[in-house]
């Protein structure tokens, strides 16, 4: 299988080739836009700040290079946010595959959402095999709010999009390169769509 | 719900692992790739790894180190000691590491925590802190415990979250090889003083002191060495301990 990694001026690159090894993919991390657009699936991984990363992306026309893939395309964590309409992390317009809105964690807990939550209300390919109240891991300070994309949901004050697709664009809050087991299953049933 | 995390810090000389006791009399305890794979199968959350090597060819090797975690671990790590620029900050994160941690880099020049965490986002920034109390306030010590400073735990901490830390990893030197419980009282007080998560560190020495650092010390994460590296409490024992003690672990 051919699987492109895209490259850009943040993120947690590594992990995600990582833990595709160590499901038996090499991929190529890459900023190449044919071999992207010729990859079997593509991963937008990502740590990192909203208005920075944009920026980048569209002084290298990668943003609208995201929004034309045809192939199954997962979005991680920062790259999740950045597939939607707007982000409140510096009032940044995003890409807009999916029009929702990412917004802050509102005063109360901790934030960042740090650490080990649970999945509910599973659905999909990209959840199967027992993952329903699964522990992933979290690093966020903005979230998707509960929406028509979402394929799993987490509570952390309120309710939030754990997960969320639209068409061949899936995408996850939560890192599943570093989420143990249940993680590997997620990146796995990926690989399959 | 949101678990509270269990975190084994291993510190790093020459590519081995040692654990400081008292930040002194350093004792070599294994391979760090093979201790943190263990601690992953175990269900240790996250770990800690802290580079205590102080020559340029021990910094490459610890490089090279991260790597091979990176490679091994599908659980979170963070990587510390010497980060001194975001140059040095970069490396790691393109080695594999998921957090870097500062510590007395910060404290001489506080401008690192803004600049690495405005390069990377807040969350790749942990912001350690030393501290010991002393005539009933808590001095800051920088160089691995071994020099005071004018700043103060709750203070400097609030300023590093201010300039970007995303999280707070606190050090109690009173209670830090002492195994007679966490520094409860002041995590506490500086838990409810910050908006980002706290890791407690120092003074773990039974299953009652997570219990009591979770419960009393309201801490979002606990770190130790010594007791997981020895193997005195098995990570699975500690959380069905807390597990039947109403602490959410994973």
């Amino acid at each position: 299988m051919n699987v492109a990694i895209i490259k850009y001026n943040a993120g947690n690159i590594r992990s995600v080739d990582f833990a595709l090894r160590r499901l038996g993919v090499t991929a190529r991390i890459t900023d190449d836009f044919d071999v992207i657009r010729k990859a079997d699936k593509v991963i937008f991984p990502g740590v990192g700040e909203a208005a920075t990363t944009m920026k980048y992306l569209k002084e290298k026309a990668m943003d609208t290079l995201i929004a034309s893939l045809e192939q199954p395309v997962l979005g991680i964590c920062l790259g999740m946010q950045l597939m939607c309409r707007w982000s409140e992390e510096n009032d940044t317009p995003c890409i807009g595959i999916f029009d929702e809105p990412v917004t802050r964690f509102p005063p109360g807990l901790k934030v960042p959402h740090m650490g080990w939550n649970n999945l509910h209300r599973v659905r999909g390919q990209l959840f199967e095999g027992d993952l329903q109240g699964a522990y992933v891991y979290f690093v966020h300070s903005y979230y998707v709010p509960v929406c028509e994309y979402t394929l799993a949901e987490t509570q952390y004050m309120v309710p939030f999009s754990a997960a969320i697709r639209k068409g061949n664009f899936y995408a996850t809050q939560f890192h599943p390169e570093k989420s143990g087991d249940p993680g590997q299953r997620i990146l796995s049933n990926f690989l399959n769509v | 719900m949101l678990a509270k995390r269990i975190i084994p810090c291993l510190d790093i000389r020459d590519g081995k692992t040692v654990k400081g006791i008292r930040f002194e009399n350093v004792v070599d305890v294994g391979d760090p790739v093979e201790l943190g794979a263990r601690y992953a199968v175990d269900g240790a959350d996250e770990l800690v790894y802290l580079d205590i090597t102080a020559t340029h060819e021990g910094r490459k090797l610890f490089a090279d180190l991260v790597e091979r975690i990176a490679a091994h671990l599908n659980i979170p790590f963070t990587v510390g000691g010497g980060i001194r620029d975001v140059g040095d900050a970069g490396v790691l994160l393109s080695a594999g590491a998921d957090k870097v941690s500062v510590n007395s880099s910060a404290v001489r020049d506080p401008g690192l925590i803004d600049r690495i965490a405005g390069e990377f986002g807040t969350q790749f920034l942990v912001v350690a802190i030393d501290a010991r109390n002393e005539k009933g306030g808590w001095t800051v010590y920088v160089n691995g415990g071994r020099i005071p400073t004018e700043k103060e735990l709750f203070s400097w901490a609030r300023e590093a979250q201010e300039r970007g830390a995303g999280e707070i990893l606190f050090t109690s030197m009173n209670h830090d090889g002492t195994k007679n419980g966490f520094a409860c009282d002041a995590l506490r007080e500086l838990s409810s003083a910050l908006t980002i998560p706290v890791i407690a560190s120092g003074g773990a020495g039974e299953m009652q002191h997570f219990l009591e650092v979770f419960r009393d010390g309201h801490a979002d994460a606990a770190l130790a060495a010594s007791i997981f590296h020895y193997n005195e409490i098995p990570v699975p024992v500690l959380k069905e301990y807390l597990r039947k003690n109403n602490i959410t672990v994973r």
